[in-house]
């Protein structure tokens, strides 16, 4: 009870902090948009689709969970500014729930990105994309378990590291491999042996294959399943990991 | 309210490749009585903040214990969390929320209903004199304005301690003299507080009483007064013309006030006194007594710098 009161006080903070900034708004909705208009037309022929509907089957989750996996783990930089300004060491020394520092800004991040997951989905209707509804909300608790785990893990690392410098080359060396080996731009279908061999081992690569199943319409593959419990599982990982990070010293 | 005992904490540093630890708290033993201001005073880097963190449970002693209102610090922290307030030496509040949204957020964070966390925040910023900017983002706000935010912040759950870490550095002198004020009136209310400074000045008028830290140590505590009494008494100085000083310390030599004569090179004397209110007379009678004519006469109060220069030998305006 407490626990669920002190998240909803965090995130609610949050939320507040966020819509008062019309610049994130505004770059959240306006990149991806971007993608959907400038890149996506490239890719009937390119992927050799029947139908640009078709390429958007397989592209539009791709971009969703792209956006999910960066916006996560950046998530730390505004972390790093609130330490900074003392606000965590000022939440730290109330009662308050150390689970809920982390998860009350979490959810916040789920939230946005949950947003501009719709505002994707509805433009790509205006493209001829169909989706059953039931799958698609699938979908979107596949990307919410993904940025929930990026979005943690990238506060964990932000308090262990504290400091921007620190945290920016380290994000970018885990965030490239791990989008070049999710198949998230393009489906590791058309590659070598080698590469997939290696994509196996990268659950982003298997959140991708999951959504792209469920946008296909294919809710019986096996994909679904395994893409939906191994990102639940790296999500609880990442929480209580970054949890602790919250509830150890800070500084 | 807080009693402590060989509180200790060391760091470990990386410079370059080497690790090298640094011990900024080595054994602290602290009683600090219900409604006293408790002041610490030392040098840069002296431990105070690492020793203020320990004790508002950001950072866990690596030996040593603490009682804090009545709650074991190291068995259970959750319990000082509820009955202590802590403001940061370097800032608390975030530029982008209003002074009221701070104090209400904080006042729920300590489990205060919505209503109640408001009429609080209404309160606070009237006794902080900030109703006029409550509504404006933190980053508009003056130093001082900013700092009594933090203050606001830091007692706004009426906790039974306050812990504020260098609470005037970087005000004017205005913006200090009304600090002082906000602080005696949190004792008024009965509020124990224990801030941290390095100015020889607060410790010495805003402090019940004072623990002096040097390198990790507490080096002397007690009140300001008795810190002074017990390291010599008060000095005189006695201008005169330098003709007259041999018979002037002739006169003076011997008697029973005075516990040591010096000649000043100019002319005139200082003469070390246990108390300079009573003594100043009996010297004005003796002088005259012997016809001397005195120029001036001063009474100096050893500070509280004189403190530190005899228990660590260096002066804590240098360091
Ligand atoms: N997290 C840390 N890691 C390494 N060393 C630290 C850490 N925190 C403090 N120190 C060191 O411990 C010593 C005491 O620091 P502390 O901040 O307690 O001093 P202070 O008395 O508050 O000084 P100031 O008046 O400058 O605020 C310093 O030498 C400081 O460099
Ligand atoms: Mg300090």
């Amino acid at each position: 009870m407490k626990f669920a009161r002190d998240t909803w006080l965090i995130f609610q903070r949050q939320i507040q902090l966020l819509l008062r900034n019309p610049v994130w708004v505004f770059v959240g909705v306006f990149q991806p948009v971007m993608y959907l208009l400038l890149f996506a037309p490239l890719l009937k022929p390119a992927l050799n689709a029947p139908t640009q509907a078709a390429a958007y089957k397989i592209f539009v989750p791709g971009l969703l969970v792209l956006l999910a996996i960066f916006g996560g783990l950046f998530q730390g930089f505004g972390l790093i500014a609130e330490l900074r300004a003392g606000v965590i060491e000022r939440s730290r020394v109330t009662p308050i729930s150390r689970l809920a520092l982390l998860l009350g800004r979490s959810l916040r991040d789920v939230v946005s990105l949950l947003v501009q997951a719709v505002i994707i989905t509805l433009l790509a209707l205006i493209f001829d994309l169909r989706v059953f509804i039931g799958d698609l909300l699938l979908a979107y608790l596949m990307l919410a378990l993904i940025a929930l785990m990026t979005s943690a893990v990238s506060y964990g690392v932000a308090l262990k590291v504290k400091s921007e410098d620190a945290l920016a080359p380290l994000m970018n060396t885990v965030a490239q491999p791990v989008l070049l080996l999710s198949g998230i731009l393009l489906p590791l279908t058309f590659a070598p042996g080698w590469l997939q061999g290696i994509a196996n081992w990268n659950p982003f690569s298997w959140a991708v294959d999951g959504t792209r199943a469920l946008f296909a319409g294919d809710l019986g593959s096996d994909k679904v399943w395994q893409g939906l419990s191994i990102t639940a599982v790296l999500a609880a990982l990442g929480v209580y990991w970054a949890a602790r990070q919250f509830a150890r010293s800070v500084r | 309210m807080i009693e402590t005992r060989g509180l200790r904490k060391s760091f470990r540093s990386r410079a370059g490749r080497e690790t090298k630890t640094v011990d900024a708290v080595r054994g602290v033993d602290l009683d600090v009585a219900k409604g006293e201001i408790f002041g610490f005073l030392g040098p840069n880097g002296a431990g105070k903040t690492t020793t203020l963190r320990m004790l508002a449970t950001l950072i866990e002693p690596d030996g040593g214990e603490a009682t804090i209102a009545g709650a074991d610090l190291r068995k259970d922290p959750a319990e000082v969390r509820r009955r202590i307030g802590y403001v940061p030496q370097g800032g608390s509040t975030w530029d982008e929320s209003t002074a009221r949204e701070e104090l209400v957020l904080h006042a729920r964070m300590y489990g205060i209903n919505k209503a109640d966390a408001q009429r609080r925040a209404a309160r606070a910023l009237d006794a902080f004199q900030l109703t006029e900017y409550a509504d404006r983002k933190c980053k508009t706000y003056s130093g001082g304005q900013r700092r009594r935010v933090e203050i606001a912040l830091g007692i706004i759950h009426e906790p039974k301690i306050v812990f504020l870490d260098e609470p005037t550095t970087g005000l004017d002198p205005q913006s200090r003299a009304h600090m002082w004020d906000e602080i005696r009136r949190l004792r008024a209310d009965g509020m124990t507080v224990f801030i941290t400074t390095h100015y020889l000045d607060e410790a010495d008028a805003l402090c019940d009483r004072i623990a002096i830290m040097d390198n990790g140590e507490v080096v002397a505590e007690g009140t300001p007064t008795e810190l002074k009494r017990e390291i010599s008494g008060d000095v005189v100085l006695v201008g005169l013309d330098l003709a007259a000083t041999p018979q002037a310390a002739q006169t003076l030599d011997g008697e029973p006030y005075v516990n040591k004569l010096e000649t000043v090179d100019e002319g005139g004397l200082r003469l070390y006194v246990d108390e300079g209110a009573t003594a100043i007379p009996q010297v004005l009678r003796r002088l005259d007594h012997a016809g001397l004519e005195l120029r001036s006469i001063e009474l100096h109060r050893p500070s509280l710098d004189d403190v530190f220069l005899t228990k660590t030998g260096r002066s804590l305006r240098e360091s």
